[in-house]
């Protein structure tokens, strides 16, 4: 392996992530990677990207958009348009075709990192829609008879929050990674490629709060790291004194995002 | 050997395609799995199981099928490594034993046993009973008994595949559990896709209104778009309440919430009532005869287009299902449980019935309501798994 990803500065990967990652570039496969909310599936990317120096395509996915979306599209409302008018060249169809994420991560002459982020908010069909695409790595346009073939192979880092089932053909072509929650110890390492060295006793107190609050039963919406790291920030901001945070928890608010949460947080403090 | 491991894998009810084997075999030529069993571990893990539900279940056959295969690791090097700079929960752990009472082995000859033990079981490993890091009484690994012992699997990379997979960190992901309430309205999201299969994508251009209405325009391009169409899933949700229901109240409030969360549907309505179905159902769970409407008015305003989820254990006295129900106020006797419950059968063709309560393998006083209903509805278990099935139940006629 000429390539490894271990990490990089600013994002702080269990062994098993890296290990998964490199399995799924060794293989040639897109990584499927799930987890909360919070954990980072998202930053992953960016931080694969950085560490194997590669450029970062990012492709949104929403509940609207469609697999075609990210191939290309063909704009055939402003052929249309410009035909009317005898503007620009209309007999060139090319022109008339936009590339998608999809199709800029084929064209593109260095290996790049393609992030599907949140591939479950799209349709049901979506996946399957993308099954020849990823796999080949190529596909086909018909209004200007050409084949799209990658390049170089994109690593493809695929995003989902779990909102819907996936395809067992697509699941089938992916590699797969759950990433846990951290756990303090992690937890800790986190805070510090975010924060640099802070104050000890503040890292330790937050923490204990943090995970106490998660612990509690009736949260519903738990708070997850990047909440977390909000919550550092305001507690530095506000000049708070460590001794007092697992007691009074301020700014709760930054961590509890629902009312019912907060009611049970009132009702659970020490 | 490794195709035995693939038949188990998919006998313990792992769906794995050949496909995947494949991809894993091609992994270990390339040297993948670092030539050590936890690489190996996590190397099948990423390849063959894509769903955090299933890691449990791959925990636990990993677990029978690599059971008796020795362990040929650098564990004792770097164990040893790890202790000699004791975490400071080692040394908490320590601090709290010795208080408890429990004979005092000092770390040095705790280290001397472990040396020991490790070299022992270089030995003899094909006992099997003597592993560092399994359950048992040695003082070494986790899981374990032994009030004075080391906890050994406490950072991620120290461990072994054997620890990671003995761990069963998963367990909680399993499907067939309980559920929390992201997991239900998953669930009742599924009620929302099937309905949308039918009426998918929002706003499509309409391509015959377009010429046309381009043909009328003498030649000028006028677009059309189609409008998008809404779910249609009307819900109707009887909740029991009170009585034996009070201990899965917690459990019952996910799903309405859930439900109620859900804001897909075109309508949701919820009542309540105690046990049975009987002539009047309640608008609260404290079930008061103010916040009530007759059942009857119930039938009449909700047509057969809605979809009806009873939720409740079916448990109760068989007589309160069978008898006629006498009516204190002017002294004759209506309908019994059983028929109200017909009734709603014969009026709403998309019904089905949660029950937080597994169906008993045997019948006894207060469960017979249970199978017996159970026969003549479409009844699921409130979990993950049977709230999915019961969501496809709802999708289709009967």
């Amino acid at each position: 392996m000429e390539q490894t990803f271990r990490g990089s500065s600013q994002y702080v990967a269990s062994p098993e992530l890296m290990s998964a990652v490199n399995i799924a570039v060794v293989l040639q496969k897109p990584l499927l990677i799930k987890g909360e909310p919070g954990t980072g599936k998202t930053l992953l990317a960016q931080a694969v990207a950085e560490a194997l120096g590669k450029e970062l395509i990012v492709w949104n996915v929403k509940s609207t958009t469609k697999a075609q979306d990210g191939l290309y599209v063909y704009d055939v409302v402003q052929r249309l348009y410009d035909s009317q008018f005898g503007e620009h060249n209309v007999g060139d169809i090319a022109g008339y075709i936009k590339y998608g994420k999809l199709g800029e991560a084929f064209l593109a002459e260095e290996q790049v990192v393609l992030l599907i982020d949140e591939i479950d908010k799209a349709d049901l069909e979506f996946p399957n829609d993308l099954l020849w695409e990823l796999d080949r790595m190529e596909f086909y346009i018909p209004e200007i008879r050409q084949t799209v073939k990658a390049r170089q192979r994109p690593i493809v880092i695929i995003t989902s929050n779990a909102e819907k089932e996936l395809p067992d053909a697509f699941l089938r072509r992916c590699v797969f990674h759950y990433i846990e929650f951290p756990d303090q110890k992690q937890m800790e390492e986190i805070v510090r490629v975010h924060f640099g060295d802070l104050d000890r006793r503040l890292v330790t107190q937050a923490l204990a709060a943090f995970y106490w609050l998660r612990e509690l039963r009736g949260i519903e919406k738990k708070p997850s790291t990047s909440e977390l790291v909000d919550w550092l920030r305001a507690l530095i901001a506000g000049g708070v004194d460590p001794a007092v945070i697992t007691q009074q928890i301020p700014f709760a608010g930054v961590l509890l995002k629902k009312d019912k949460d907060l009611r049970t947080l009132q009702r659970n403090k020490r | 050997m490794f195709a035995s491991f693939f038949y188990l894998l998919r006998s313990r009810g792992l769906k794995i395609s050949l496909n995947e084997w494949m991809v894993l075999m091609e992994a270990m030529e390339k040297g993948l799995h670092q030539s050590s069993l936890t690489g190996f571990y996590h190397l099948c893990r990423t390849v063959l199981i894509k769903s955090e539900a299933d890691f449990d279940r791959f925990d636990q056959v990993f677990l029978e099928f690599f059971k008796g295969v020795p362990y040929e690791g650098e564990l004792p090097e770097e164990l040893l490594n790890w202790l000699n700079h004791p975490a400071e929960d080692l040394k908490r752990t320590m601090e709290e034993l010795r208080d408890i009472g429990f004979p005092d082995e000092t770390l040095e000859e705790l280290l001397k046993m472990l040396e020991e033990r490790l070299r022992e079981q270089t030995e003899e490993h094909n006992g099997g009973n003597y592993w560092v890091g399994t359950q048992g009484r040695s003082p070494f690994g986790n899981s374990g008994w032994h009030p004075n012992g080391i906890r050994i699997g406490g950072e991620s990379h120290n461990r072994t595949a054997m620890m990671v997979a003995g761990e069963r960190h998963f367990r909680d992901f399993r499907r067939d559990n309980t559920l929390d309430t992201r997991q239900f309205q998953m669930a009742f999201r599924l009620l929302r896709q099937m309905s949308e299969i039918s009426d998918t994508a929002d706003r499509v251009l309409d391509v015959d209104g377009t010429i046309r209405d381009t043909c009328d325009n003498a030649g000028t391009l006028k677009l059309r778009y189609k409008k998008d169409r809404k779910n249609a899933v009307k819900v109707l949700l009887l909740m029991d309440s009170g009585g034996s229901m009070e201990y899965y109240a917690d459990l019952c409030s996910l799903l309405f919430q859930a439900a109620v969360k859900s804001n897909h549907f075109k309508e949701l309505h919820t009542y309540y009532f105690h046990n049975c179905i009987y002539s009047r159902v309640y608008t609260s769970p404290q079930q008061r005869p103010e916040q009530s409407v007759s059942t009857e008015w119930l039938l009449q305003n909700y047509d057969e287009s809605y979809k009806v989820i009873i939720v409740g254990d079916a448990a109760m006295n068989p007589y309160e299902l069978r008898e006629k129900q006498f009516n204190w106020v002017d002294g004759s006797y209506g309908p019994s449980g059983m028929d109200w419950l017909r009734l709603f059968l014969r009026r709403y063709p998309h019904m089905i019935w949660l029950n937080p309560e597994p169906l008993p393998s045997r019948s006894d006083f207060w469960s017979q309501t249970h199978i017996q209903l159970a026969k003549i509805f479409f009844m699921y278990d409130l979990t993950a798994d049977g709230l999915v099935q019961g969501m496809k139940k709802l999708m289709v006629s009967r």
